[in-house]
């Protein structure tokens, strides 16, 4: 079915558990409010941290009267995690925890999440709605690919996909070519992983000569955790003829199903009955007004092992008022290519790889298996884009490979505006990745 | 039958013309030819095997991009002036030289010269009207032997 089919398609009536998205403006208004008091004062009588900036500004949580008086709270950061890990910002006790999650940290000690059985039920809604948002019916069979166990990947969409009442294989990451063979032999309609993955499973399936329009019923890809541009949407949908949504959310909110796209693909519609959102300005930490650009902020409204309070999650957004064509209520933020964490600054210019890979992927037949390196000769801060030769960009000439260099640069410079070495590279040769993919070795850092 | 040449994208690094010649040298197959274009960065290797897609199957299973295409075996006297008269055939023909290099071996004491045109038939007409020999796939091996 293409997508304009599924849009209209009347057969598809709106799942039970969508209601919430519906909800008039100042009901939802009311209910965030309501939940919010409670968490405030939740966080004030059991975590000290939280208590003690609010006591350092004055505050107190009677004193949130409206929703506009979010702005009087404080903070919190990753750092914050960090510091009290790993329990400090519990506000619960332990025997009410039934689980942990932990970010795929990168540096350091992880991120460690305590929710309690109300906690995870608050995902698994937000999971639920982000799959009936894509369409996905008890009739469907979901692959989950992302890694299961302390990354909130797997668990998350294992319980939003059980929910829903489809049927749910966990095949985790890894293994590809039993991915590849039960996705085939058990007729999977959707898959569930990070679009890197997907990629390496495109890349391997076809190495084995699968068609995956032919040989698959695979129609839904559900995909997040890592940014991704539109282009490689574009072209993920182009070779395997799926609907590739996007699913957004963070371990320090819940996990995947903060927010995700509806048909209309106009940004992502968050579930704001339970993650309010804002944007601020990220030098002066003003909120700023819907419709521009800043840091989106995160408060969950109804967590209760751990609440997050105005969490800073370093992604570039904006939030879009207007309400949507497919009816939802419920704001929707732009699409997160870019993470402030993932920016290079390259003689002086903020460059994100999702430029770069837009930038390539820009030009026909060209997959996006690259690698950038950033790097330093003498006081000039260089940068190399590798990316692979494929059968179809491969041609037997000099010129026209030099030419495919030449395309590719230009591509990239029109974006970012620096100009970038190409380097081609021989196929199967830059690193795959079966969770979160790296995309940049920056070798300044040394 | 027409000959077919296959070429291959290679890295410009140490080791790696030599793994292509053990993927093959693996699947028992003998490199007739071998030529190498190469800029800074990277090379195209081009190749003529009698098993061509034996051999494309097994470099493809290494991991490598192959490409197909169809080149003209043709004699040269090897002599001052035989390059250059057999040119002239060429250029009268209207026809674009892409690249060519040489066999190792000798056709009825003539040199035998790989030449891939932009036009193929265009081109082996031309040098069989001006009486040079343009050998088919089976006369190649069997010389090569």
């Amino acid at each position: 079915m293409s997508l304009y089919e599924y849009a209209t398609d009347m057969d598809t009536p709106v799942h039970p558990v969508s209601a919430p998205d519906y909800m008039p403006r100042e009901q939802m208004s009311a209910l965030q409010l309501h939940r919010l008091q409670a968490t405030v004062k939740r966080a004030y009588d059991n975590v000290p941290l939280f208590r003690k900036r609010m006591d350092e500004r004055g505050v107190r949580p009677e004193h949130v009267k409206t929703l506009k008086d979010i702005a009087l709270l404080p903070f919190m950061k990753k750092v914050d995690l960090r510091d009290e890990y790993p329990f400090g910002l519990m506000a619960c006790p332990m025997n009410e925890v039934i689980r942990f999650q932990c970010s795929s940290g990168t540096t350091g000690k992880p991120i460690v999440l305590a929710n309690t059985e109300n906690d995870i039920l608050v995902w698994q809604n937000g999971t639920m709605r982000a799959l009936a948002m894509f369409g996905i019916r008890s009739s469907d069979i979901m692959q989950v690919s992302y890694g299961y166990g302390l990354f909130t990947g797997g668990l998350g969409l294992h319980y939003g996909g059980e929910g829903i009442g489809c049927t749910v294989l966990p095949t985790s990451g890894g293994n590809t070519d039993r991915q590849l063979m039960l996705m085939r032999d058990l007729g999977v309609t959707a898959i569930a992983c990070t679009p890197s993955y997907f990629l390496h499973l495109l890349d391997e399936g076809m190495k084995k000569g699968m068609d995956f329009r032919k040989d698959t019923k695979l129609r839904h890809g559900i995909f997040g955790a890592e940014p991704w541009s539109t282009e490689m949407r574009e072209k993920m949908e182009d070779i395997t003829g799926i609907i590739a949504h996007d699913i957004y959310g963070l371990t320090e909110i819940s996990g995947p199903g903060v927010a995700g796209d509806c048909q209309y693909r106009c940004g992502l519609h968050v579930f704001e009955d339970h993650f309010y959102p804002e944007i601020i300005d990220p030098d002066t930490l003003e909120p700023l007004p819907d419709g521009e650009s800043g840091e989106l902020v995160f408060t969950t409204l109804d967590r209760t092992g751990m609440p997050m309070i105005r969490y800073r999650t370093r992604d570039i957004s904006r939030i879009l008022p207007e309400v949507c064509k497919c009816g939802r209520t419920i704001r929707r933020i732009e699409r997160v290519s870019a993470r402030s964490d993932d920016m290079l600054i390259i003689r002086g210019v903020n460059v994100f790889p999702s430029q770069i890979e837009a930038g390539l992927l820009s030009i026909d037949s060209v997959l996006p298996h690259y690698h950038i390196v950033v790097d330093r000769q003498g006081d000039l801060d260089t940068l190399e884009v590798k990316v692979e030769v494929t059968q179809e960009t491969f041609s037997d000439d000099i010129r026209s490979l030099e030419n495919l260099r030449r395309r590719i640069g230009q591509a990239i410079q029109r974006i970012i505006n620096i100009n970038a070495k190409i380097t081609l590279v021989e196929p199967h040769t830059l690193p795959r990745s079966e969770g979160k993919i790296k995309r940049v070795t920056d070798l300044r850092k040394k | 039958m027409k000959i077919q040449q296959l070429s291959l994208f290679m890295e410009n690094k140490p080791g790696h013309l030599k793994g292509i010649c053990k993927t093959l040298a693996d699947a028992g197959i003998n490199i007739v030819t071998l030529s190498l274009a190469d800029t800074q960065q990277f090379g195209i290797v081009r190749l003529i095997v009698e098993e061509w897609e034996k051999a494309k199957a097994a470099l493809e299973a290494a991991g490598l991009v192959v490409n197909v295409r169809e080149v003209v075996a043709a004699t040269v006297p090897d002599k001052p002036g035989g390059i250059a008269e057999v040119l002239a055939v060429i250029d009268n023909a209207g026809v674009n030289i892409e690249y060519m290099y040489a066999f190792a071996f000798r056709h009825k004491n003539e040199a035998v010269l790989v030449f891939r045109f932009d036009d193929t038939d265009k081109a082996r007409a031309a040098l069989q009207s001006a009486g040079r020999c343009v050998l088919d796939f089976d006369t190649l091996f069997a010389e090569a032997k």
